[in-house]
């Protein structure tokens, strides 16, 4: 009787198991979209809910309902493990450049069909043919950022601002914040000291060291978002970070703080691309998803969202757009949109190799530990 | 020494507390910033019911936990007993001891090894994914289950072993002696197990993390995903939301709790008057 009862006991469980697996009907498609936190127009704020858009801009087009997983990560490595594990698969991602370039040495990527994606002609020729992706087959262009000088006016004396020089300042030792990540953190002190951050000549790295090592004592802590919350409230008066972040910051300052924002003349732009990884269900559906967030309403919806600059010129072409960033913003979002590819190629951070990555690692944790 | 107590006992409630207030606070705050405070507002929970990417995580968590905690407790209700009636004793010592293992083992490895093993059958079975809601539910009952076993295991051994004898030997047939008899002497154990299970199960974040596949996220991981950019403050209304619901289940369960402790109270008053 009791092992009648437990194999039934079994039996269900597992039946509901099944049932829960196997949820959702056949007429609906599904695209799984793996993208950063908070990197979408999600309909806070009065916005367009991008993702609800596409489902219900799809079925209108095409007669057939779509699903949208959206899923998201915090950092490249994140998805870059989650993908190569194998036990996941994605039809959309969003990486950012070395990234890109890492996953298409590997074959983790598929090359695009640009018939799918017409809209494609709205991303300017100084996006193209980037260093990751020089023959524009793996990806397209989302959003990209410059790293700059975030400062309190209140407390920094104007002459004191300009380059890099303003995080190594003694005047200010206690207020200075640095980014706690070694890519970053080592950068700032060589693009100060005009050095190539993607050496992988170990003295270069130890020159850097030695600058950082210099700064440390001036340093109030190492910080990632956590920058946010400490600029606003005016508890650390210098940091460096992106663009559209220092105008999040600035929405949220309080009384008696006077953010402002400078880039130094050697720095870090970056490049978060849509690309379809080889274990992508649906490459048409994917590639019909990633010409929807070219056109017009969902990528000024999102680019309004993110606060990032966008290689998109049905975005940044826009009148209604700019004016409703206002002048100063777009000078400070879009003043390298010409020679973008210049930029980008000379100061990114490429895929460094193992033993360099290992080497920027161990030094890193000797400044931590002092 | 009765003031330096009374300071101890208000640094300690502090501690525990002022996270939690302040994150109270700042859920009503008209502002984004976490330093202003710029008057109060609802405008953080209109925006929380508005995200419906954060509400489908809530979701899938809520869904996640009740299914883990009743699985659990089920099998490890019936893990206990059988290990309970077991006769040889390093047999059950050895029993004992592997379901132990889940619980002392760290996290992180627990979430990888489960994660290499749903990788390999996925491969064995030729599946192009491997990680679903299937595999996260199997991981999370097997951290949940030693929890359980823990806690209906004592109650067994409490109980007087020649109760469900004696029920036999009234008549029951084994089955009803197990239904009628022991459930109910241990169930208080067996709740306890539910509980803990739901709760573990609800903010676990390393296991679920390396567990998930694509299209299930629970909340934790959202929440983490979020460090790209700052955690909105419609984080803080979800959290205060929590904090109140389980304080209300909270308050509800020893409510009820103190109940049956008066309604045993007084029958056992009344069987002494009796007598």
């Amino acid at each position: 009787m009791k092992k009648i009862l437990s194999v039934l006991l079994v039996g269900a469980m597992l039946l509901a198991l099944l049932a829960l697996a196997g949820c959702g009907s056949k007429d609906t498609l599904t695209l799984n979209v793996y993208n950063w936190g908070e990197y979408i127009s999600d309909g806070s704020e009065g916005s367009l809910d991008t993702i609800k858009a596409f489902e219900k801009w799809y079925e209108g087009e095409y007669g057939q309902k779509v699903k949208v997983n959206y899923t998201t990560y915090a950092s490249n490595e994140d998805m870059y493990a989650k993908l190569s594990s194998g036990a996941v698969s994605y039809d959309v991602i969003i990486p950012s450049d070395y990234m890109i370039a890492r996953m298409a040495a590997e074959n983790m990527l598929l090359p695009l069909n640009f018939d799918n994606i017409p809209n494609y002609q709205y991303i300017d020729e100084s996006f193209r043919g980037l260093y990751y992706d020089p023959q524009n087959t793996y990806s397209v262009p989302y959003t990209y950022g410059v790293v700059g000088v975030i400062y309190n006016a209140a407390v920094v004396d104007e002459a004191d601002v300009g380059d890099w020089d303003l995080m190594w300042n003694e005047k200010y030792a206690g207020q200075i914040l640095q980014f706690n990540n070694p890519r970053d953190a080592f950068a700032t002190a060589q693009y100060k000291l005009d050095l190539d951050v993607n050496s992988t000549d170990h003295a270069v790295w130890d020159q850097a060291l030695a600058e950082l090592k210099t700064q440390s004592p001036l340093v109030k802590s190492y910080v990632m978002d956590e920058i946010y919350n400490m600029m606003e409230s005016g508890e650390a008066a210098i940091g460096a970070y992106y663009a559209g972040d220092y105008f999040t910051m600035l929405d949220a300052q309080a009384e008696g703080v006077d953010l402002q924002f400078y880039y130094p003349e050697r720095t870090n732009f970056f490049v978060d691309a849509m690309c379809i990884p080889s274990c992508c269900q649906n490459q048409e559906l994917a590639e019909i998803f990633i010409n929807y967030m070219l056109s017009e309403e969902p990528a000024i919806a999102n680019a309004e969202y993110i606060y990032y600059a966008s290689p998109n010129s049905l975005v940044y072409k826009n009148p209604e757009y700019l004016e409703e960033l206002g002048e100063e913003t777009v000078d400070v979002l879009y003043r390298f949109t010409d020679n973008f590819n210049e930029y980008l190629n000379q100061y990114a951070f490429y895929n460094l190799d193992a033993d360099t990555l290992g080497y920027i690692t161990t030094l890193w944790e000797t400044l931590k530990i002092g | 020494m009765k003031t330096a107590s009374k300071i101890y006992t208000g640094l300690v409630m502090l501690f525990l507390f002022a996270p939690i207030a302040i994150l109270l606070v700042f859920s009503f705050n008209g502002a984004k910033s976490l330093s202003v405070f710029s008057g109060f507002s609802l405008h953080w929970y209109e925006e929380l019911f508005r995200d419906s990417e954060t509400l489908g995580a809530v979701k899938n968590t809520l869904i996640l936990a009740v299914s883990a905690a009743l699985i659990s407790t089920v099998m490890g209700t019936a893990a206990a007993v059988g290990i309970h009636r077991l006769r040889n004793r390093y047999l059950r010592l050895a029993l004992d001891t592997a379901t132990n293992i889940p619980m002392i083992n760290p996290d992180i490895i627990t979430g990888i090894s489960l994660m290499l093993m749903f990788v390999f059958v996925g491969r064995l079975f030729g599946a192009a994914t491997s990680l679903n809601f299937g595999t996260m539910l199997i991981a999370h009952v097997t951290f949940c289950l030693p929890y359980v076993i823990l806690q209906v295991l004592p109650k067994l051994q409490q109980m007087d072993q020649a109760l469900p004898e004696a029920a036999m030997d009234l008549g029951c047939t084994p089955l009803r002696a197990f239904l009628k008899v022991e459930i109910p002497e241990i169930f208080p154990g067996v709740l306890t197990g539910l509980i803990m299970a739901f709760t573990l199960s609800l903010d676990d974040f390393v296991i679920s993390y390396f567990t998930s596949g694509n299209g299930f996220q629970t909340l934790p991981i959202r929440i983490y995903n979020m460090t790209k950019k700052t955690v909105t403050p419609k984080m803080y209304a979800l959290a205060t939301i929590i904090f109140f619901v389980i304080l209300a289940m909270l308050l509800l369960s020893n409510l009820l709790d103190a109940n049956t402790a008066q309604t045993v109270k007084e029958a056992k008053e009344k069987k002494k008057a009796r007598k």
